[in-house]
């Protein structure tokens, strides 16, 4: 099976610090994989290489056998781990930005979705709560026709009423062919919905398995043994 | 609601279980049509393909069948899925034993207990 984002020696460094080391990764297409390891273990640094913030200091990261840039940007829906969004304006100006800006924007779903989450549309995003705010970006993403999503901490600031709809939606609304990449520390919480996970340590890839393969082999699941491998 | 999943067993070994369960308990009726992989996997919060392979298990154990166009089913052999309820059945009983043999019970102590028990119900 071809590759749908395909990593081969990837390396950023910092000035002296090597955030990620020699990253060889590979992800077909239909799955929903977690990217997990603690704070300043890459993970941010390889999501932004795959979204074309960052450039590799050695090595390469094709989407689809592209390089980064047009044609892989096309096909990736990349949910920042910050705001980006003009917050004088009104949610619908942002959703019609949205739908001129990329081709692959359902509006009608992103409706949809703000509809089901109590989130008026003539609101402007600065007087919605933080959360609400997180919201609206993650209804941005996921109402895009990609892929490959690439999610960073897309429920951190969510309220667990909110996750679960969130997860639901992820799971009920993607499309079978599409990969999803969430970054995340709530593992317990998404567990359930991946395929296969990722653990990043020190930028380099400590674990790369399914959920159901480390429960076997490990007889835990995958928040205890990252407590494990991870330990202070 | 999503299923209750326990969090340190492989996750299509407990949707196995539970549409097992579902089956015997008469959820789900000899020859019914099963919802979708993907109504399935929302229903339950797992992921799709966990769900996916759940199934295709249980399609090899012949519990239920696929038919090409119009979806799953669950199996119209009544003696087959007799035949998964005792067997579920046994495997309780041997849960049951074990429990009450770590609590030092012999076996002719424990029939008269449930006997009582179902009298006084």
């Amino acid at each position: 099976m071809t590759s749908l984002l395909e990593c081969r020696n990837l390396t950023k460094r910092y000035e002296n610090k090597t955030a990620l080391s020699d990253i060889n990764l590979d992800l077909t297409a239909g799955h929903i994989v977690g990217l997990l390891g603690p704070n300043g273990s890459g993970k941010t640094t390889l999501i932004k290489l795959i979204n074309g913030l960052l450039y590799p200091t050695e090595g390469s990261v094709r989407v689809k056998g592209h390089e980064i840039g047009v044609e892989s940007k096309r096909v990736v829906s990349y949910l920042p781990d910050h705001m980006f969004l003009n917050d004088n304006r009104k949610i619908k100006y942002i959703l019609s930005y949205f739908s001129d800006f990329f081709e692959d924007f359902d509006s009608a779903k992103a409706y949809e979705m703000l509809g089901r989450l109590g989130i008026d549309s003539e609101a402007k995003l600065r007087t919605l709560s933080k959360g609400t705010k997180e919201k609206v970006h993650l209804i941005l993403a996921m109402s895009r026709r990609a892929e490959l999503y690439v999610l960073d901490e897309p429920i951190a600031g969510v309220d667990p009423a909110a996750r679960d709809y969130i997860l639901n939606t992820i799971l009920t609304g993607y499309n079978e062919q599409a990969t999803i990449l969430i970054s995340t520390h709530l593992i317990t919480d998404i567990e359930n919905i991946l395929d296969e996970v990722i653990f990043l340590q020190h930028g380099q890839i400590r674990l790369h398995a399914t959920v159901d393969e480390i429960r076997q082999r490990e007889g835990k699941s995958v928040d205890t043994l990252f407590r494990e491998v991870f330990r202070c | 609601m999503a299923w209750d999943l326990s969090s340190d067993r492989p996750i299509f070994i407990q949707i196995i279980e539970r549409i097992q369960m579902d089956i015997v308990s008469g959820k789900y009726n000899a020859g019914e049509k099963l919802p979708s992989v993907r109504e399935l996997a929302a229903e339950a919060a797992v992921n799709p393909n966990t769900m996916q392979k759940a199934l295709s298990e249980l399609e090899r154990t012949g519990l239920v069948y696929t038919q090409r166009t119009s979806g799953r089913y669950i199996t119209e052999d009544e003696a087959m899925i007799a035949g998964l309820r005792e067997k579920l059945a046994r495997e309780k009983v041997t849960e049951f034993l074990e429990s009450m043999k770590r609590l030092n019970y012999q076996p002719d102590e424990i029939v008269p207990m449930i006997t009582e028990r179902e009298e006084t119900q």
